[in-house]
């Protein structure tokens, strides 16, 4: 446990040392060894969780030996643990592959300036995932959001300076909005430890109205940060116009990390009593999430920029990870923190596809590809790989997360949002195949040659993809760990 | 008329924060909008600031006995949101330069529209 | 090797020869011996399995638990057995036809033609081992993507509308229909696995049985009941053996072993004939027989006819799967195995006519026993056993039938199995009939006559064109050889009637 420390300290020394070092590869190679330490220890603590006793859940690191009550604590149990390897896995998987068209944006010398502005983006995830203490969740949330807004600007044409500026906006008044709820719930309890939060707030009224505003506050600064259908609008142009490597990285972790600080907010410190059963948040939530789930997938049909089509993918599984929050049981929980692992796993795979891509024929649009599939036929297969998750296909991560949620929804009775989920795959199948039919039916441009992606950047990407094949059929450890997660959220509920 | 006068404070703060957000919406100059968001978060500073203040309490720091002290672990958290405040701010308006120097304008009425002819999906 | 590691590997055998065909496929000798050899190791293997079963023992293993409670488990029971007895054994016929056909008519991409094939073969081996739902649906879902580059091999316009046909219809059925059944069984029952006597009764009131009854029929898209059985028409732009093997065999098999396994396993036919659960089911089959039976009539093309019949005759299936007797159900499962026999003869000749004669239409079909003996012979063989008449297989899976039906004390439906068999004969015999007694029309467009199986002895004189020979001008060996081969099988599948009605017996014993 004297390791916790080490996740957020690693990277944040790492920033200005890559900063002061300026050698293009001393300093990728220092970037590439910090995250892979960062998943060590991550899967350490994971492992370390995995080994508490019946009856304890959570480990606790106070930071520079204060005592709770005065300092910051760490606190982690089955759910942070779990986002905590997602988001270092995703990083340490990710970031090998370098800046990609990030690079076109910076001059070669300030080469370490990508590196620097990851390394700190990667600090403020993990922060913001082991932190138990509230205010600090807002600290690393800025840290996170000011760097993202710095890697989204890298992009290729002057669209991703728009793209940042709109996320820049709409990303700071989130966090606001997360600011001031934190002050309201400091006002109620007089605590910024979440420990003590949730004990002083399970004994105040429901009626209270500072209570209400605080909850409000908080669910939609963080609303707004995972990109829920409605306040969605900054995604699809920040994750198009960002450099590919960079759509892969926050595609994966940005809005998983934002869904884990929805979670640990509604059903740690308000507790699900209050929110479901007083607040009847899921009469909201429900409708929302289904609208997010067609929406997303209805737009993703018609766009003809691949990465544009992914991004409203993304939405519409963000809708998918919502919904299992609003059915408020064990099951539903679990399959929407297991499809944060499973998310992060396809889009990850995916938009490092498009990166080869871009990077061999320097171009996302979806009529650019025709005939790929000759061309670059083993990206393309990984692609499908890709797609089927997606779609939910068995053996894939995909399909795990789909049935965790209908079960979910079929535990309650509820056949029609079932129904709905499933209706929803089939929006997938038409977007995912309209690209195969491109790559694979039509005949590639006069005159073009086989043009593999390089194996620095295939190799990544088969680890992303071949272990959402993996991980569709061997779900011990992740559904077994958002199990666990989702059993401490919903302490004493019947599944 | 009590809810007014005893709650003054957060009258300014609410009046503060929705002038901010509303400069933030209705404006189209980028610059403009880096301003109410600027507005908008210092409402939100003297939300909490205003929180700390005790009845009766003075500084915190020690000196005579029996004194009464207003809370400083908001003045403390507020130190931290300025200065996030300003990074925003100086990331914002550097990010309006480049826009300035890409479109040859800040006005989002002007580069909506470039936006949406260059747009080819 | 033990029994469990004979399942085992009979389902590692074809998907290893998809690889091993993808890494040979430089040199094609090499490649189709290969592959040859592998159904020829496969079928054996598979067939070991069988004196187990028939002596009532039931081997299987557990791979993983995929999800806690719901493994991806083997079994092998006799509906499996049988299934995957036919699925393996009428591959070999089909590599050698496949290889055959596809270098006559000189088809790209035999590499990955072939490699899928076997991964088809491996998906429908683990569908007929599956011990729960839960791996049946993966692999019914293997089987959907492994046979899509099958069906859209030609790789041009219409095979891509055929393929988003194929891929949509299958998908929606499987996801929206199939997938919801099978969770609501599990949330249901707690259970996915198949057990005799089914695990439904007394978890589901008898509307929600109906109901769930509805999403397992329909959601076995497979099964082509209309309405969802658009996709088998528009597969048919498949090179033929896949048509055959395929669109004949495994995979539409696959869709009716789904909705015979569940109707067994998983309600259970008490549980369905006392609720009287699948009345509904019976009109919707029994329409289904009759409406894709009239329609086979209106198509002049032999593969579309062929299809349609195909709907018509898995439809049977479903009828004696709803019927909720224990002879219908014995019926049901003997016509997996003599339907397909039959039909892949037919399908076979069909191919064997577009490779040796390059004629699709039936109206161009005049006269054509006269150039191609033994392919029409065995068509006329193949056709008899669809329709159900002895001496040949079908005959006997159409008696069981009726037999359920009257049991069922309903004689509606042998009225309707009646009546189909006088379709079946409407459609089928037009074609032997016009092939051996009409004369061949003067043809219009056969200029380029590509003679590469060589002269054979004069050449009769019909007008302006010369190459109309006189005597037999058959399609190459390897593609008359098995139509002929399965021919026979329809023959021997009367005899051997018998011992797939004893395998089949236990799994309706005491019911």
């Amino acid at each position: 446990m004297k390791f916790a420390p080490l996740l957020i300290v690693l990277p944040l020394i790492a920033a200005p040392l890559c900063v002061l070092i300026r050698h293009r590869t001393i300093v990728r190679v220092l970037a590439t060894a910090t995250t892979w330490a960062c998943l060590g220890i991550a899967l350490h603590l994971l492992s370390l969780v995995g080994q508490l006793p019946v009856g304890e859940t959570t480990l606790t690191y106070a930071l520079g030996g204060w005592h709770p009550s005065v300092g910051i604590e760490y606190s982690i149990d089955a759910l942070n643990a779990f986002v905590l390897v997602i988001v270092s896995m995703i990083a340490a998987v990710v970031l090998p592959v370098g800046p990609g068209t990030a690079a076109d944006a910076i001059p070669k010398d300030k080469e370490y300036l990508f590196y620097t502005a990851f390394l700190l983006c990667l600090t403020g995830l993990m922060g913001i995932t082991i932190t138990g203490d509230a205010f600090n969740v807002f600290v690393f949330l800025e840290i996170t959001s000011l760097s993202s807004y710095t890697l989204i600007a890298l992009g290729k044409g002057r669209k991703a300076l728009t793209a940042a500026f709109t996320y820049l906006i709409m990303g700071t008044i989130g966090g606001t909005f997360l600011l001031l709820g934190i002050g309201l719930m400091y006002q109620l309890t007089g605590s910024l430890n979440m420990a003590v939060i949730q004990e002083v707030l399970a004994g105040i009224d429901p009626t209270n109205k500072t209570k209400v505003v605080a909850f409000g506050f908080l669910f939609t600064g963080s609303a707004i940060k995972l990109a829920i259908f409605p306040l969605h609008q900054w995604l699809p142009n920040a994750y198009t116009h960002a450099p590919s490597t960079i759509s892969a990285f926050l595609a994966a972790t940005a809005t998983k990390v934002s869904f884990y600080v929805m979670v640990r907010f509604s059903f740690f410190l308000f507790g699900s009593a209050y929110v479901f059963d007083y607040l009847q948040a899921d009469r909201l939530l429900m409708p929302l999430a289904i609208a997010a789930i067609f929406v997303g997938s209805a737009a993703a049909i018609f766009q003809g920029d691949v990465k544009r089509l992914l991004a409203y993918s993304s939405i519409a599984q963000i809708g998918y990870m919502v919904l299992g929050f609003s059915l408020n049981s064990v099951t539903g929980l679990t399959g929407s923190i297991v499809h944060l692992f499973n998310h992060a796993l396809m889009k990850g795979g995916l938009f490092l596809v498009v990166a080869c891509v871009v990077h061999r024929i320097g171009s996302s649009q979806v009529q650019d590809w025709k005939g790929l599939g000759q061309r670059m036929p083993i990206t393309m297969g990984a692609f499908v790989v890709g797609g089927l998750g997606l779609i939910g296909v068995p053996v894939t991560v995909g399909f795990v997360s789909k049935w965790y949620l209908v079960l979910g929804a079929i535990e309650q009775g509820r056949f029609v949002v079932a129904a709905l989920v499933l209706i929803g795959s089939l929006l997938a199948v038409i977007y995912i195949w309209r690209i195969v039919e491109t790559v694979f039916f039509q005949a590639p441009p006069e005159g073009s040659e086989r043009c593999e992606a390089p194996l620095f950047m295939l190799l990544p990407t088969f680890i992303l993809l071949g272990a959402s094949i993996w991980f569709g059929i061997d779900t011990e450890m992740t559904a077994g760990f958002a199990r666990a997660a989702a059993e401490i959220a919903l302490p004493g509920v019947m599944p | 008329m009590s809810v007014v006068l005893d709650l003054w404070h957060y009258w300014v703060v609410i009046i503060l924060m929705m002038i901010g957000l509303y400069t933030v919406i209705a404006r189209d100059h980028l610059v403009k909008k880096v301003m109410g968001l600027n507005i908008f978060q210092s409402s939100v500073i003297l939300f909490y600031v205003a929180m700390g203040k005790v009845n009766g309490g003075t500084a915190p720091i020690f000196g005579e006995e029996g004194l009464v002290f207003s809370n400083p672990i908001p003045h403390v958290l507020m130190l931290t949101a300025i200065v996030v405040g300003i990074a925003t701010t100086a990331l914002a308006l550097s990010l309006a330069i480049r826009i300035q120097e890409a479109y040859g304008t800040c006005e989002e009425d002007e580069i909506l529209p470039m936006d949406r002819e260059g747009a080819g999906s | 090797m033990s029994v469990d590691m004979a399942i085992a590997v009979s389902m590692l055998l074809p998907l290893c020869g998809a690889f091993i065909v993808l890494f040979s496929g430089r040199n094609a000798n090499l490649r189709d011996s290969l592959m040859v050899l592998c159904t020829l190791v496969t079928f054996p293997v598979v067939l070991s399995l069988l004196p187990h079963v028939q002596a009532g023992a039931r081997p299987g293993f557990e791979l993983i638990e995929v999800f806690p409670g719901v493994p991806l488990a083997f079994e092998v029971e006799p509906l499996g057995m049988l299934y995957a007895i036919v699925a393996s054994g009428l591959w070999i016929p089909t590599a050698l036809y496949g290889i055959g056909y596809m270098r006559g008519h000189h088809e790209q991409n035999q590499t990955r033609f072939f490699a899928c094939f076997a991964l088809a073969i491996f998906a429908a081996l683990g569908i007929a081992f599956s011990k729960n739902l839960l791996t049946l649906f993966f692999f019914y879902e293997i089987l959907t993507f492994s046979t899509y580059p099958l069906v859209t091999h030609h790789g041009d316009e219409k095979a891509k509308k055929a393929g988003r046909v194929y891929m949509g219809n299958l998908i929606f059925t499987s996801v929206v229909f199939l997938l919801l059944a099978v969770l609501w069984t599990w949330q249901a029952t707690g259970t996915l696995d198949f057990t005799p006597g089914g695990i439904l009764a007394g978890h589901v009131s008898g509307g929600q049985g109906a109901v769930l009854l509805g999403l397992f029929a329909f959601g076995a898209g497979k099964a082509a009941m209309m309405p969802f059985h658009r996709w088998l028409p528009a597969a048919m732009v498949a090179p033929t053996p896949v048509s055959a093997l395929l669109h004949a065999v495994a995979i539409v098999k696959a869709g009716v072993f789904t909705i015979l396994k569940v109707v067994v396993y998983i309600f259970g036919i008490d549980f369905l004939a006392e609720g009287n659960l699948s009345l509904w089911l019976m009109y919707a089959a029994s329409a289904s027989i009759l409406i894709s039976s009239c329609i086979a009539l209106t198509k002049d093309n032999l593969k579309a006819r062929l299809a349609y019949s195909t709907i018509s005759q898995l439809a049977y299936i479903t009828l004696g799967a709803a019927l909720a007797t224990s002879t219908g159900v014995l019926g049901a499962g003997m016509h997996i195995a003599m339907h397909a026999v039959g039909k892949i003869t037919l399908f076979f000749c069909a191919g064997a006519l577009m490779v040796g004669a390059h004629k699709t239409e039936i109206s161009d079909m005049d006269g054509i026993g006269r150039r191609m003996p033994f392919t029409m012979g065995a068509f006329f063989i193949g056709s008899m056993s669809i329709i159900g008449l002895p001496p040949f297989g079908g005959s006997w899976s159409k008696w069981y039938l009726a037999l359920g039906a009257a049991d069922g004390g309903n004689s509606l439906f042998v009225f309707v199995l009646m009546a189909s068999s006088l379709l079946s004969i409407g459609y089928l015999m037009p074609v032997v009939a016009r092939a051996f007694f009409f004369e061949p029309k003067p043809s219009s467009h056969h200029g380029e006559h590509g003679d590469d199986h060589g002269d054979h002895g004069d050449h009769g004189d019909h007008g302006d064109h010369g190459d109309h020979s006189e005597g037999v001008h058959e399609a190459p060996l390897l593609c008359v050889l098995p139509p002929c081969l399965t021919a026979v099988g329809c023959l021997l599948l009367f005899f051997y009637a018998g011992e797939i009605q004893a395998l089949l017996a236990p799994i309706v014993a005491g019911g």
